[in-house]
C-alpha cells in the first residue's frame, strides 16, 4: 500500500484540480483531503457522507466568573496571551491547563474543545476521508493524522493499494502531518516568484523527511523565463519535472460544472496529465520510497 | 490604522493587494504576517536594514536535581515528559513551550532553554518600511512569530498587513485587533466556497471588512450574487489580464509596471474609510 | 517474570488488541505464578495525542519485564527502552495462548517500532 500527496507550497497554483483528475485516472482508491483549514476537493468529488465525527483537539479553560477574584495570575503565566480581561479566548488557549493550576480559588476549569467534524464518504472514484475545521480553530496537524489514520486503516481493510492525498499550502504543522510517512511528494508550482520562492521552502521541509519529491509546472507558459528558473534549480538539485501544463482558461469551465478536467475534456491538456499521472505511477510502483 | 488583507483560499492575489495597497498609499508600513511563506518583500525588493531572531522557551531536566517525584508529567497535557522509576526525559515535538513543568518541579529542576523558531526582518525601500516574518522550517509555531511582526505596528501610519491564507489560528493571530480586513477572492467555486469560510470567521469576531474580487472575469457570477445577498461590499473588482500575471510572475508589481494603478488602490482606500466612517 | 499483554478484555481468554496505546487494558501476568491482573488504560485513552508515550509509563510503572501487543510507535517505543521493557508486535491470539508461546521461546522480541508515529 503506497501513499502519495500533492502540495504545492504557496496557495493557489492548481494542487486540488490537478489532484482531482488524478484521482478520475486512477479511479480507485482511498482519497485523503488533508487540506482541512479550506478544503475544497469535495466540491469536484462531490462525496457522500457515510459517517460524521467530532473531533476534540485538546482542552480550552474557562473562568467561573462568580468565583473569580481577579488576582490576575492566570494572565500572568499564560503563554499563549489567552486570557483577556478574566476571560478565556479560545481560540488561543491551548489547553494547557497552567491557569487551572495557578489559580489560588479554584476558579478555573478545563473542557474538552470541539474544533473540528471529520467525515468519512462516499465518491464515485472511491472512499474518501475529510474534514472541516471550525473557523479560527487550531491546525496544529492532529486532524489531519487522524483522518490519515482512518485512511491507512481502510486501506488496509479493503486492500487497496494506493491513498491519494490532497495536501495543504504552506509549510508547518499541517502540511509536516500530510507528508510524514508517504511514499512519494508532487510540488505543483507556477512559474512566479512568489511560487518558486516557497517551493524552495517546502523542498527543505520535504528533504527534512528524506521523501521522494517530483514537481509540476502549471501554467507554465505564463512566463517562460520563470520556468527557465525553475527547471534550472531541479536540475542542480536532482528533482525530476513529471510534467508542465500550459495556462488554459478552459479548466475553471471544468471546475464550474463539478467535474475534474479529464472527465470534461479529452485534449492535448488531458493528455499532458494522462502522461504525468503513468510517470507518477511508475515512481509509486517501482522506485517509491524514501530517497 | 490597520488593515489587513486576508483570504479564504490561497492565490487569489492577497499579496498583490497588499504590496500595491502599500505602494500607492503614503506614511504606511507593510507588515507580512504570511511567516510560513512570505511573499511580499519580492515585489519590494527592500534593503534589509535589521533583522531579529525569534525564540521559544523548551524545558531541559537537570538530571542532578530530578527525584523522580513525577509531578511534572502529571501535570504535562501533552505527554511531553517522561518519569520512569531512574529516569526522566523529554518528549520535545510533544512540548507546547507552556512552562507548567518548570513553574511546578519541587526541586527546581526544570530550566527553560531558548529555541530559535523564526526571525523577523526590517526593510526600507523608497520611504516604505516592510517588517517580514519568516517562521523556520519544520517549526510549528506560526501566531508566536506573527505577533513578534505585529509589535511593529505603529499607530500613527497605515498599516497593511498580509495574512496567510486560510481561517486557522495563524490567520485569526493575524486579524486581532485589526481595524479592517480586505478579503481576497476568485469567481469560482474553490474561490466562493472558502470566502464563506472566512466570512464566518470574520463575523464571529465582529470585524468590519470587504471583498475585492480579482481575475473577476474568469469564473461566473456566483461571488457577486453571494456578497450581494449577504450584503458585502465589493471594494475593487480587477479583471484578469495576462500582462498583470506576467509582470506578477517576474515580480513585479501592477504599480511598478504601469503607475496609473495607484489611483485604483487610492480609490480602494478611500472606500474603506468611508465604510469605516458609516459603522 | 512479568508480561504485560494489550487488551480489550479483562482476563487470560481475551485476546490481545493491536493498539499499544489505545488499548483499553493492560493484562499484566506473572508467568511464573499465573497470577494476574488488568490495568485500565483510561488515562491514555483520553490522552489527545502522547497516548502511546502515557500508556508505555503506565506498564513501566507496573514494572513488566516484557509488553506483548500487536502495533507500537516510535515515542512508545523510545520509553519502553528507556525502561527496560522488551517488546514483542504483532501478536494475536488470546493471552492465555500468547503466555504459552512466549514460554516456549516462540514468541520475538523486535528490535524497532513496527509502525509510524503521528506526528504532534
Amino acid at each position: 500500500m503506497k501513499e502519495f500527496v500533492i502540495i504545492s507550497g504557496k496557495g493557489g497554483t492548481g494542487k486540488t484540480t490537478l489532484t482531482a483528475s488524478f484521482i478520475a485516472l486512477e479511479q480507485n482508491q482511498i482519497i485523503v483531503d488533508c487540506d482541512v483549514d479550506a478544503s475544497d476537493l469535495h466540491l469536484i468529488l462531490k462525496p457522500e457522507i457515510k459517517i460524521k465525527e467530532k473531533f476534540i483537539a485538546g482542552k480550552t479553560a474557562v473562568i467561573d466568573e462568580k468565583l473569580c477574584i481577579k488576582c490576575g495570575k492566570c494572565i500572568e503565566c499564560c503563554r499563549f496571551n489567552a486570557i483577556k480581561d478574566f476571560k478565556v479566548y479560545d481560540i488561543f488557549c491551548e489547553g494547557c491547563s497552567f491557569c487551572y493550576h495557578v489559580c489560588p480559588v479554584n476558579a478555573i476549569n478545563m473542557k474538552d474543545k470541539f474544533s473540528a467534524f471529520w467525515f468519512y464518504s462516499n465518491t464515485r472514484y472511491g472512499k474518501m476521508f475529510h474534514a472541516s475545521l471550525k473557523p479560527g480553530e487550531e491546525n496544529s496537524g492532529k486532524l489531519i493524522s487522524l483522518i490519515r489514520e482512518q485512511a491507512r486503516n481502510k486501506a488496509l481493510k479493503d486492500e487497496k493499494d494506493l491513498i491519494i492525498i490532497d495536501g495543504p499550502p504552506g509549510t508547518s504543522c499541517p502540511v509536516i502531518s500530510s507528508i510524514t510517512g508517504v511514499n512519494l511528494v508532487l510540488v505543483v508550482i507556477e512559474p512566479t516568484c512568489s511560487s518558486l520562492h516557497d517551493f524552495k521552502r517546502v523542498y527543505e521541509l520535504v528533504c527534512l523527511f528524506k521523501i521522494k519529491i517530483l514537481v509540476c509546472i502549471n501554467k507554465w507558459d505564463i512566463s517562460k523565463e520563470l520556468t527557465k528558473n525553475i527547471e534550472e534549480y531541479c536540475l542542480s538539485n536532482n528533482i525530476e519535472i513529471v510534467g508542465k501544463i500550459p495556462f488554459d482558461k478552459s479548466i475553471i469551465k471544468s471546475l464550474l460544472n463539478g467535474k475534474t478536467v479529464v472527465e470534461e475534456y479529452n485534449n492535448e491538456l488531458t493528455q499532458t496529465i494522462k502522461d504525468m499521472w503513468i510517470k507518477i505511477k511508475k515512481y509509486l510502483n517501482n522506485k517509491g520510497g524514501k530517497g | 490604522m490597520i488593515i489587513t488583507v486576508a483570504s479564504g483560499k490561497g492565490g487569489t492575489g492577497k499579496t498583490t493587494i497588499s504590496v500595491n495597497l502599500a505602494l500607492s498609499l503614503n506614511n504606511v508600513q507593510l507588515l507580512d504576517c504570511d511567516v510560513e511563506e512570505p511573499n511580499c518583500d519580492l515585489f519590494i525588493k527592500s534593503n534589509i536594514i535589521e533583522k531579529k531572531d525569534v525564540f521559544t522557551l523548551v524545558p531541559e531536566i537537570n538530571k542532578e536535581k530530578c527525584i523522580f517525584c513525577k509531578k511534572c508529567t502529571q501535570l504535562c497535557e501533552y505527554n511531553a515528559i517522561v518519569v520512569l522509576e531512574d529516569k526522566s526525559f523529554l518528549i520535545k515535538e510533544m512540548c507546547h513551550g507552556c512552562g507548567v513543568c518548570s513553574y511546578f518541579c519541587p526541586e527546581h529542576a526544570i530550566i527553560e532553554q531558548k529555541k530559535h523558531i523564526g526571525v523577523i526582518e526590517k526593510g526600507e525601500k523608497l520611504g516604505l518600511q516592510i517588517i517580514t516574518g519568516k517562521l523556520d522550517i519544520g517549526e510549528v509555531m506560526a501566531p508566536f512569530v506573527i505577533k513578534e511582526v505585529k509589535k511593529n505596528i505603529n499607530k500613527n501610519q497605515i498599516n497593511i498587513l498580509d495574512a496567510s491564507p486560510g481561517t486557522s489560528c495563524s490567520v485569526v493571530a493575524s486579524i486581532i485587533d485589526t481595524d479592517y480586513v480586505i478579503l481576497v477572492t476568485e469567481p469560482t467555486p474553490f474561490g466562493l466556497h472558502d470566502l464563506q469560510l472566512a466570512v464566518d470567521l470574520l463575523r464571529s469576531m465582529n470585524i468590519l471588512f470587504g471583498v475585492v474580487v480579482n481575475k473577476s472575469d474568469i469564473g461566473d457570477n456566483k461571488v457577486f450574487d453571494y456578497c450581494e445577498k449577504e450584503n458585502i461590499s465589493i471594494l475593487l473588482t480587477i479583471p484578469f489580464k495576462k500582462e498583470i500575471s506576467q509582470y506578477y510572475a517576474q515580480g513585479i508589481s501592477m504599480v511598478e509596471s504601469n503607475s496609473s494603478y495607484k489611483e485604483m488602490f487610492k480609490n480602494l482606500y478611500e472606500k474603506i474609510l468611508k465604510q469605516i466612517g458609516n459603522k | 517474570m512479568k508480561l504485560a499483554i494489550t487488551s480489550d478484555g479483562i482476563d487470560l481468554d481475551a485476546i490481545v488488541s493491536s493498539r499499544f496505546g489505545r488499548a483499553k487494558n493492560f493484562i499484566i501476568v506473572n508467568i511464573d505464578t499465573m497470577d494476574f491482573k488488568c490495568v485500565e488504560n483510561i488515562q491514555s485513552i483520553n490522552s489527545v495525542s502522547g497516548a502511546g508515550i502515557q500508556a508505555a509509563q503506565i506498564v513501566a510503572n507496573e514494572k513488566v519485564d516484557v509488553v506483548i501487543t500487536g502495533n507500537c510507535g516510535p515515542k512508545a517505543f523510545k520509553v519502553l527502552e528507556s525502561a527496560n521493557i522488551k517488546l514483542i508486535v504483532n501478536a494475536g491470539g488470546s493471552i492465555k495462548e500468547l503466555i504459552e508461546k512466549y514460554k516456549n521461546g516462540e514468541l520475538k522480541i523486535t528490535e524497532m517500532p513496527n509502525v509510524k508515529g503521528h506526528w504532534i
